[in-house]
């Protein structure tokens, strides 16, 4: 087999990014060599590693990762998360509440074109509105659209819609991808549309090509309304094994993924590494969790649930799972968010205590196992298949409750029949799991006792009248230090009544080459500005034709 | 002969009406759905978009419904559509995977016929031999060496420490506007690693096969009479023996498919191949009930297909079977 | 058979050699606490991914868990799944060969369809489908290899049913008012035991690789139980820095695997009688 020409060119390259450790400043690593001139430059390409394939571009009937990622490059919503998990308008210049909190008027940004050149018009607004309230379209995202009493279009640059009550979740949910109608309105059902294979939108980049497994290529949008991205070509490539993703950046396949803590701690230390990559390291937006059935016998009494909390080594586990790349839990928000409440009851790691409380709660100790009422204090946690971290978080929650006597058994299964035979139904002593936490602190499915019905999400079974009634506060008010107070009390009842062991807030850990400059991590993480990203001229690797 | 295919065509469609039969109840009564994937833990997702999804699918039909809905749309070789969020034909899916699966194991089939018959005949003239152990020893480790490991250590090998060969995928970042002997050769380099590694693995089968059929033509009369007229011993061993004994593997490699298929859902992952391997995989990850059935109905179908082919041409190759 | 056949099979070195691995195995998995001093479910999270090192003779693992340990226990796991699974297979195949060889008409046909069917699906489609949609958990994992491997050795004992039943000591023990069970034990069930304990050994090698690729997409035997197939998938993703967490686990499995193919192939040519005196 003969090697193509471009092989040749590879080490030339390497010298090149040899050459770019150096400049720049706010990386991780340094270098030798001659200065490369660190100016905003179009062009060159950036290849993303994914371990799963987009399922469809249309984000209303599609719930995966990948595929919302990927529709971001090509459509906007009318507003969206800045920097700092703050709502700032995108398609929307502007907005206003009304003062009873039942109205929201958005001033649509003027001049934006669809990439077809279609002007977009308040028209795209409703009609994506109505999509999203229509039976036939498969979408998962109704519910909050189904809140809207009116909606109206008074002129091409304002939409406004209105709430039988105020609903604070409500100006989140606009975040929705706007669709265009001139090119949906004869598809009675939006997912089996040509654009939810070939998407067309606003957003800073068009879509090129889709090879179903493969990648997917989208090229810059010249005339995007916030200017053109500087790098002229997205490549997002499938790779569903994570050591081979891994490999690829190394050897230049890929110019950014995401790293596991292994990779991070242990393979990307090396010089040779750092020449050539930037790490970036910022809190996650999700939490791990010990969730127990609150009717389960065992689990009723508080004082067990309190111990469990005490006997849970959170330091071990972040250690063992997350190499040290994460911080204790305390509660259901993002540490360092408004709503998160950092003075709650903690849980150290104090097994004298939970041996304390256990005993309180009548359970003896006999031949090193807990008994009580002739019945040892053994119970089996489930998880799903495939997660590492939750394996391993299991096996070592194991080991911690062994000390204090309590017998924990381990149980996977795979997701789709975790969810629907022992989640749904309640078949479960206690679950591994963990969730995503939303920029907006309204967590009314997850806490609120009405939400315990099948297929609903407080499995749990949580019922606890004053957080019911500060669920309800905090998604009725736009006024945020009302609903910030909501939610700190909602925080310390968690927090005495445990009905999760809030274990851990993971640390996302991507990774970069270190040809791309302007990339300044945020509370966000570090793709908000991707489009101000650029690749100096004298380091692009990739020539792209426009 | 003619008469012969169609009559075996004709078969195969009570066979193939019956594995879908299995598959379609298999599928049905395990737990969860394919709702589930994108509604479960959701927050958005209420009991009412749940219904609706359903009925949308139509499971909400009676399984004896479904399943004749199903077949009825098998009969005139519509797959029905996906559940995964794109919506599109199954068979327009499968379509598009099918070419990449088939050229890997064609390729590798091809390679393990060309080592494995020569390591077979030899090793079996000079059955005992150190070259009999040692290739028996290194065919077999072929098999036994988990697949995801050896791909992973050529991988570094190759592709990392050498950076002789890509790692992964199926073409480069500029394939597209390579010509057309560039695309060939940029598509070979990336297929190298998975078909080395299939073949590898599939050696053991064959050049055993191969072994054992020459050690029985070997034994035969018509062979002693060969050497007992003195014809030299490559004559007898390539013209009379080997032509003999390679009639049997033609079965073989009729009865391979379904295997191949199936190791194909591990080289496909490891090596981000875009082929039915992975498609299978996602679909039942998904519950994506049609994707699943297509995709086993297919692969039944081209076992069925392979079989047929290897029964012709043994007959071919046979007269008394012909006759028979 | 008997000892003329043991001293054939002992005569083949890669046979002895393959059989003297497997014995080892036994050994280790029946006496796991000879082979290793740890316990394989210790976390120990301050040696994490250590090294190989005189405590710990094959490093330690990402939970900081004695690999030497894992390995051994794993060897009593991934065996388990090995002659579990061709234990069914095995009864499934003998009562289905001899329903359908011995009573023929059209339970065979019935039957002898049903094994076309299932030998067309290709079996790790259907495994990874089952398993998903069931639990992967280690007796789910037995019993669906054990339930899609059973169609050769049906194949195999209808054949051998069929040409015996033919014979004419079969039809005299008949006449002598023999029943039919003590047809089939006493001249059926010997002259396929050879055929199927090469089918059995094989068998066992395929189940031990097959449970590896289903622990590789996450849904063999679930971890912290340890089984070689899903130690060397955690040593997978570190296979750059922590060599020694896939290679041993790599090693038993390809050792083993090749120990059973060979013990296999011995017992082939063995208990063929074509080849005695060669």
């Amino acid at each position: 087999m003969s090697l193509p020409p471009r092989r040749a060119v590879l080490p030339s390259i390497a010298l090149l990014l040899l050459l770019a450790a150096c400049s720049g400043g706010k990386k991780e690593s340094a270098g030798k060599g001659a200065p490369v001139p660190d100016v905003p430059a179009y062009g060159d390409a950036i290849v993303e590693g994914s371990i799963g394939d987009v399922s469809g571009f249309l984000t209303a009937v599609t719930t995966d990762a990948s595929s919302h990622e990927a529709a971001g490059y090509v459509f906007n919503g009318l507003v969206r998360y800045d920097r700092n998990l703050k709502l700032e308008g995108e398609l929307a210049e502007s907005w206003e509440v009304s003062p009873d909190g039942k109205k929201i008027t958005f001033h649509l940004r003027k001049g934006v074109k669809w990439h077809d050149g279609a002007p977009f018009t308040s028209d795209d607004v409703m009609f994506t509105y109505r999509r999203m309230i229509d039976p036939r379209t498969p979408t998962a995202y109704g519910e909050d659209f189904r809140q809207v009493k009116r909606a109206s279009a008074p002129d091409p640059g304002t939409f406004v819609v209105e709430y039988a009550r105020p609903f604070a979740p409500a100006l989140a949910s606009w975040g929705m991808h706007v669709l265009p109608k001139h090119l949906l309105e004869n598809y009675p059902d939006i997912s089996k549309s040509p654009l939810n294979r070939k998407p067309l939108g606003t957003g800073p980049y068009r879509f090129v090509e889709w090879k179903t497994g493969e990648k997917v290529v989208f090229d810059a949008n010249p005339d995007y309304f916030e200017g053109k991205p500087y790098i002229a070509r997205v490549i997002t490539r499938v790779i569903p094994d994570q050591a081979t993703m891994f490999l690829e950046l190394k050897s230049g396949g890929v110019d950014i993924m995401t790293l596991t803590p292994p990779q991070y701690v242990r393979q990307t230390e090396t010089a040779e590494f750092r020449k050539s990559f930037n790490r970036y390291k910022y809190t996650a937006s999700g939490y791990t969790y010990l969730g127990f059935r609150l009717s389960h016998p065992f689990f009723r009494d508080r004082r067990v649930r309190q111990a469990i909390a005490f006997a849970a080594d959170k330091k071990a586990l972040i250690d063992g799972v997350l190499l040290g790349l994460g911080q204790a839990a305390t509660g259901p928000y993002k540490p360092g968010t408004w709503a998160y409440n950092p003075n709650v009851r903690k849980y150290p790691h104090e097994p004298a205590r939970a041996k304390a409380l256990l005993a309180e709660a009548g359970w003896k100790e006999k031949d090193g196992v807990l008994v009580k009422d002739g019945q040892p204090f053994e119970f089996t946690v489930l998880t799903n298949a495939g997660n590492d971290a939750r394996a391993k978080t299991a096996a070592i929650l194991q080991q911690n409750l062994a000390e204090v006597g309590i017998r924990m058994k381990i149980r996977t299964v795979e997701w789709a029949a975790f969810i629907n035979e022992f989640i749904d139904k309640r078949k479960f002593d206690a679950v591994i799991l963990g969730w995503n936490i939303t920029p907006d602190p309204d967590q009314f499915d997850i806490w609120h006792s009405s939400k315990t019905g099948p297929k609903e999400l407080n499995h749990v079974g949580f019922a606890n009248p004053e957080v019911d009634r500060l669920l309800d506060e905090g998604r009725s008010t736009f006024d945020l230090e009302r609903r910030k107070k909501a939610y700190f009390r909602i925080q310390e009842v968690l927090a005495e009544e445990q009905p999760y062991v809030f274990l851990y807030v993971p640390e996302a850990l991507p990774v970069v080459h270190n040809r791309f400059r302007g990339i300044v991590p945020a509370p966000a993480g570090i793709t908000y500005n991707f489009i101000k990203w650029y690749v100096p001229a004298a380091l692009q690797k990739h020539r792209i034709q426009p | 002969m003619l008469r012969y295919i169609a009559r075996r065509l004709l078969l195969t469609v009570p066979l193939l009406v019956g594995i879908s039969l299995i598959s379609f109840l298999m599928m049905h009564m395990a737990p969860g759905g394919p709702i589930g994937a994108g509604t479960d833990m959701n927050p958005k997702a209420t009991a009412e978009s749940r219904a609706r999804l359903q009925a949308y699918y139509g499971l909400d039909q009676p399984l004896h419904v479904q399943y004749g809905r199903w077949l009825g749309r098998m009969a005139t070789l519509d797959f029905g559509d996906s559940f995964s969020p794109d919506g599109r034909p199954v068979a327009e899916k499968i379509k598009e995977r099918i070419p990449i699966t088939l050229t890997i194991n064609v390729l590798s089939m091809g390679l393990i016929f060309l080592v494995a018959v020569p390591v077979g005949v030899y090793s079996a003239v000079r059955r005992g031999s150190l070259f009999d152990r040692i290739s028996t020893v290194a065919v077999f480790t072929g098999f036994a060496i988990p697949t995801f490991w050896l791909a992973l250590l050529m991988m570094i090998l190759f592709g990392v420490k050498l950076g002789w060969l890509p790692i992964s995928g199926i073409s480069s970042m500029d394939f597209d506007s390579l010509g057309t002997l560039g695309k060939i050769a940029d598509r070979g380099r990336h297929l190298v690693l998975p078909v080395l590694l299939a073949g590898f693995g599939g050696l053991a089968g064959m050049s055993r096969y191969m072994r054992s059929n020459m050690l029985e033509v070997i034994r035969q009369d018509y062979i002693a009479t060969a050497r007992a007229k003195g014809l030299p011993e490559r004559t007898v061993v390539f013209r009379h023996a080997m032509r003999n004994a390679l009639l049997p593997v033609i079965t073989i490699l009729g009865l391979s498919v379904p295997d191949l298929l199936g190791g194909s859902v591990i080289f496909e992952t490891i090596f981000a191949i875009p082929g039915m391997g992975q498609l299978f995989y996602q679909g039942v990850m998904s519950r994506d009930y049609p994707l699943i059935m297509g995709i086993l109905t297919i692969g039944a179908f081209l076992t069925l297909l392979g079989n047929l082919l290897a029964d012709v041409g043994y007959a071919l190759a046979d007269p008394r079977i012909r006759q028979g | 058979m008997g000892r003329d056949f043991a001293h054939r099979l002992l005569r083949n070195r890669l046979a002895a050699a393959g059989g003297a691995v497997i014995l080892f195995f036994f050994l280790v998995s029946a006496l796991p606490g000879l082979f290793a001093s740890h316990e394989p479910n210790r976390i120990d999270i301050v040696n994490i991914l250590r090294p190989p090192s005189a405590a710990h003779p094959l490093g330690t693992d990402d939970l900081g868990r004695d690999v030497l340990a894992r390995v051994v226990h794993g060897a009593r796991v991934s065996l388990k799944v090995g002659f579990v699974a061709v234990g069914i297979a095995t009864a499934l195949g003998l009562l289905v060969g001899l329903l359908s060889g011995f009573y023929g008409g059209w339970v065979d046909a019935v039957l002898m369809r049903f094994v076309d069917m299932m030998l067309c699906f290709p079996t790790f489609f259907l495994i990874l489908s089952v398993i998903a949609f069931l639990e992967p958990s280690i007796w789910n994992i037995m019993a669906v290899i054990g339930l899609t491997g059973w169609m050769g050795v049906a194949r195999l004992v209808r054949a051998e049913t069929l040409s015996i039943k033919e014979r004419d000591f079969v039809a005299a023990a008949r006449a002598q008012g023999a029943g039919d069970a003590r047809i089939i034990f006493r001249h059926v069930l010997p002259n396929t035991l050879a055929p199927i304990l090469v089918a059995a050994t094989l068998g066992v090698a395929g189940a031990i690789l097959t449970e590896s690729a289903l622990s590789f997409l996450g849904i063999g035997v679930q971890p912290p139980t340890p089984s070689w197939g899903n130690i060397l998938t955690a040593g997978k993703d570190n296979i750059e820095y922590a060599w020694w967490l896939s290679l041993f686990p790599g090693l038993a499995i390809l050792v083993t695997v090749l120990g059973y193919n060979l013990l296999g192939e011995g017992i082939r040519d063995a208990a063929d009688p074509r080849l005695k005196g060669r």
